[in-house]
């Protein structure tokens, strides 16, 4: 399958999946670690939102609402982001509402697997909260 | 309105972008120092960062001046989230914006309602970015300051000696943090380094509340 550049396949009434991150290429190759993780034929939409509004380091909200709407079929946005002004700016677009597609939220969860424990959710029909969930549980995957 | 009995400059949409655009232009002044602070203990971008977003916010006013100071505030907070590209942008944009959404729709607001609007603000900025005083953050400069104001205003101070009061709070509140360990942000990677450093967001807020303070004492000459 192609992500392309951090894109999956539209796939009708499944949760989507923003990536945010300081870094566009961060956000992109985790995207598609995670549509190419997931194993689905039809993954789950996801979206990068990488670097700030200049295209520098940092993040956009612009990015990030842009790709929110992309990925919205109808069944919630679950969103992830990496550290710092990633996680402010979107618990900010939350709160300030009417600037992210409603049923929007924002996972308490690591970046990378978090992102893999999503997609492989959402790609399989979660809904918003097993996403959430299976996500927040990517905490829990001890690696020693 | 410039009666020798009041010399209070009135809180309109005008003195809320007076505010602002004396804030860009100290952000202008100050961005070196800004980010040699940054680079201390964070990623060296908070002067830049600020002086994007506070360029911006002073183009917007000049190509679309909102009509009361809730919106102007409203606004510029949402232009300093779009621009800023680091934490400071939800962080100031949210000060910005709740302190505008308290001020409702009201052409001209009395100095305590700015009081509650500024105070709304700080407790929008300590709730998003879960910090206390004592964090070595922004509140540590922001708290005293909103505090400062308040008391004077309750002693019965006039605007301009309660902001004036609120920026040497503000300024104190910043020199404070040079011993703190950070505990917020990027800082608080750095454990006990984070020591003996000013913090540059405490220190950029120290520098909008003198802005304003300045901006009222102009009002009101």
């Amino acid at each position: 399958m192609n992500a392309g550049a951090g894109r999956a396949p539209a796939a009708p009434g499944k949760v989507g999946i923003v990536l945010v991150s300081h870094s566009a290429a961060v956000a992109e190759s985790t995207a598609r670690l995670a549509a190419d993780l997931s194993g689905a034929p039809e993954p789950a939409p996801v979206a990068a939102a990488g670097g700030a509004h200049d295209g520098g380091v940092g993040t956009s909200s612009e990015a990030i609402t842009t790709a929110a709407r992309e990925v919205d079929r109808g069944a919630g946005v679950v969103v992830l982001a990496d550290l710092g002004s990633a996680v402010l700016t979107v618990k900010t677009l939350l709160a300030e509402g009417g600037e992210l597609p409603e049923g929007t939220r924002l996972a308490d969860a690591p970046f990378v697997e978090g992102a893999v424990a999503a997609v492989v959710t959402a790609s399989v029909g979660g809904d918003v909260e097993a996403v959430l969930s299976a996500a927040q549980d990517a905490y829990s995957y001890r690696k020693v | 309105m410039t009666a020798p009995a009041s010399p209070e400059p009135a809180v309109d949409a005008l003195f809320v972008r007076r505010w602002l655009a004396e804030a860009a232009a100290v952000v202008d002044r100050e961005a070196v120092h800004l980010t040699e602070l940054d680079s201390a203990i964070g990623d060296a971008d908070h002067g830049s960062n600020m002086q994007r977003g506070f360029r911006a916010a002073a183009q917007e006013m000049e190509q679309d001046p909102a009509a009361t100071p809730g919106a102007v505030l409203a606004g510029i907070g949402r232009i300093l989230i779009s621009r800023v590209g680091g934490a400071s942008g939800p962080l100031y944009g949210t000060l910005l914006r709740r302190a505008g959404k308290a001020l409702g729709d009201a052409e001209e607001v009395a100095p305590e309602q700015l009081r509650e609007a500024l105070r709304a603000g700080v407790d929008g900025v300590a709730q998003l970015g879960g910090a206390a005083q004592g964090d070595k953050t922004m509140i540590d400069a922001l708290a005293p300051a909103v505090e400062a104001m308040g008391f004077a205003l309750d002693k019965g101070a006039s605007l301009v000696d309660a902001l004036a009061a609120a920026r040497i709070a503000a300024e104190e509140g910043a020199v404070a943090t040079v011993p703190m360990l950070a505990r917020k942000g990027r800082a608080s990677y750095l454990g006990e380094r984070s020591i003996g450093h000013q913090d540059p967001g405490a220190t950029s807020s120290a520098l909008l509340l003198g802005a304003l303070a300045d901006v009222a004492q102009d009002g009101a000459l």
